[in-house]
């Protein structure tokens, strides 16, 4: 076990303890901050596999971010007020049943970044991350003028949608579910960085020219990264509109896609553990410094100043050493 | 029957003419020997195979398909697997990273590149920017292999390298003609070497191919007016 794992495996029981721990002392708000550092995780776990394997720079993962959101606000807000989504051609009706709704936030997020990804990655560098950022704002106006769906002011849902076996609304139960989700998506994103896949994608991200002499599309491994990433963001997207059982426009700006970004490179872009560190320690500074001045962007600004100055491997590889050549 | 047959091609870079007139042919199971002076348009020749470089006029044809609307990367499908000057590994994966990432089915897998190259194996958890430049070499061709070409290319794949791993190279090179019957393309400097495996040969002079045939034809006044110094 080299320093990287035993630090990613410290994580995981910090991110189950932590949590136990409140719930024991009777602490409902740290389940709620441990759940919303979870789900921005998840978040930063689908941005990082176009990131940092395929060293795309997205500045509009906020599309699929507030697509999942409203896949679950749309089918929670219709089973809420017993209104069909759709009456004809066929009967289409809201449901509250998760599994439901994160299989409609993954399918949705995923066609949207195969749309998205087939115009954009045709593109690279700078035009790359403009066209990105356009399409989240192009989302993001949508949902603002979409008076159905709450237009600006947003949506809000009364209830938490349900999970066979738990009672969703007591918040470690609801932690618990958004943690294994979590280590799913980690469990998955560890096992594609090892695949052919996956280091076809980083050698691509290194010489795409080589990569095409080896008998690989770029344009067509990128594609499928950007869909895959954008299928897990949804989810963390469903996720998130979940814990707050309100979904906004908000969720598509272009500040969250920058958000998600943030997370991976202050905890380490390309590595396993990176956006896990760096939700944690968005989260952990939102709640300290958020409480001594309202201008707390500004010590996070410093920090990633710090951390992209003086550590390029993000807090792991500051913590762990820069083991990973794959940075 | 040809496998690869180069019929007056002509290539460009921008507004630059490379390539004025390049005729090759090379049959299944042969090793043909692309040689010139420096800058004579040999690597251009190769780019233009595994179309990184388009052609202006002429044929190229390989396995019966004609290449000209061929992408690199259907080339390199079809069958064409080049190793290119410089020793272009991936330099951030592992030596079995980049074997895996560009592993295709067939008869080459990371065993038999273990048994062709033991010294990749030896190595085969260390990152390929950290090897040696004749280990960094051994991995480019056994990276080509991984893709289980029917045509290898190796351009200039000893320059630069010490005497003892060009010997080593140059052993795999015959390893691989007298076991596998692997059409090559080679392309080295050295015709000490060159002739213990190649069966043809073929001259490229400012961009055209002036001589070609046997190796056994090529005799020294040849040798002394397009490759001398």
């Amino acid at each position: 076990m080299n320093r990287e794992q035993m630090f990613n495996a410290a994580m995981i029981g910090a991110l189950v303890i932590v949590p136990l721990w409140a719930h024991l002392v009777d602490e409902p708000f740290y389940i709620t901050l441990a759940t919303r550092a979870a789900i921005l995780a998840l978040a930063g776990v689908g941005l990082n596999i176009v990131l940092g394997m395929g060293g795309l720079i997205s500045l509009g993962h906020a599309a699929f971010f507030g697509i999942g959101g409203y896949a679950m606000g749309i089918l929670a807000s219709h089973a809420q007020s017993y209104e069909p989504i759709l009456m004809s051609p066929f009967l289409i009706e809201g449901t509250k049943f998760m599994p439901v709704i994160w299989l409609v936030a993954i399918v949705a997020a995923g066609l949207a970044a195969l749309v998205i990804g087939a115009l954009s990655l045709r593109t690279s560098g700078a035009y790359f991350i403009m066209i990105t950022l356009a399409f989240g704002q192009m989302f993001f106006y949508f949902a603002i003028s979409w008076p159905s769906y709450g237009g600006e002011d947003g949506l809000s849902i009364y209830v938490r949608n349900g999970f066979p076996g738990l009672n969703t609304l007591v918040p470690i139960q609801f932690y618990g579910l958004c943690l294994v989700i979590l280590i799913l998506a980690l469990g998955f994103s560890a096992m594609l960085a090892r695949s052919a896949f996956g280091l076809a994608l980083n050698a691509a991200r290194q010489s795409a020219e080589r990569v095409e002499t080896v008998g690989i599309q770029p344009f067509r491994l990128r594609l499928m990264a950007f869909v895959i990433s954008g299928m897990i963001t949804g989810l963390s997207g469903a996720l998130f509109a979940d814990l707050n059982r309100f979904v906004s426009p908000t969720m598509f700006s272009w500040q969250t896609s920058g958000e998600i970004m943030i997370f991976v490179i202050l905890g380490g872009v390309a590595r396993l553990f990176g956006p896990v560190v760096g939700a944690v320690l968005f989260i952990l500074l939102e709640h300290v410094l958020g409480g001594l001045s309202e201008f707390w962007h500004v010590y996070l600004g410093l920090l990633l100043l710090i951390i992209v100055l003086f550590a390029r491997g993000g807090i792991i590889g500051l913590i762990a050493g820069r083991e990973a050549a794959h940075d | 029957m040809s496998l690869l047959s180069l019929t007056s091609v002509t290539a460009f870079y921008g507004a630059s003419q490379a390539l004025f007139d390049v005729s090759l042919h090379l049959a299944e199971g042969e090793v043909l020997a692309l040689m010139g002076r420096n800058g004579m348009g040999k690597s251009t020749t190769v780019k233009v195979i595994c179309r990184l470089l388009p052609v202006r006029s002429g044929k190229v044809v390989f396995d019966g398909c004609d290449l000209a609307r061929v992408s690199a990367h259907k080339a390199a499908q079809m069958g064409i697997g080049p190793v290119f000057e410089g020793r272009r590994c991936f330099p951030n994966l592992t030596v079995a990273e980049n074997l895996i990432a560009a592993a295709r089915p067939g008869h080459w897998d990371r065993s038999r590149i273990a048994g062709l190259f033991p010294r990749l194996e030896e190595r085969r958890d260390q990152w390929a920017a950290s090897l040696s430049g004749g280990e960094q070499q051994m991995l480019a061709i056994g990276r080509a292999l991984m893709t289980n070409p029917k045509l290898l290319i190796l351009d200039e794949a000893t320059e630069g390298l010490a005497p003892i791993v060009r010997q080593e190279i140059w052993a795999a090179v015959a390893t691989l003609k007298r076991e596998t019957g692997l059409a090559i393309l080679v392309i080295d400097k050295s015709l000490k070497e060159l002739s213990a495996v190649a069966d043809s040969a073929a001259i490229i002079e400012r961009g055209s191919t002036v001589w070609s045939g046997p190796l056994g034809g090529l005799t020294s006044d040849i040798t002394d007016q397009y490759l001398g110094v």
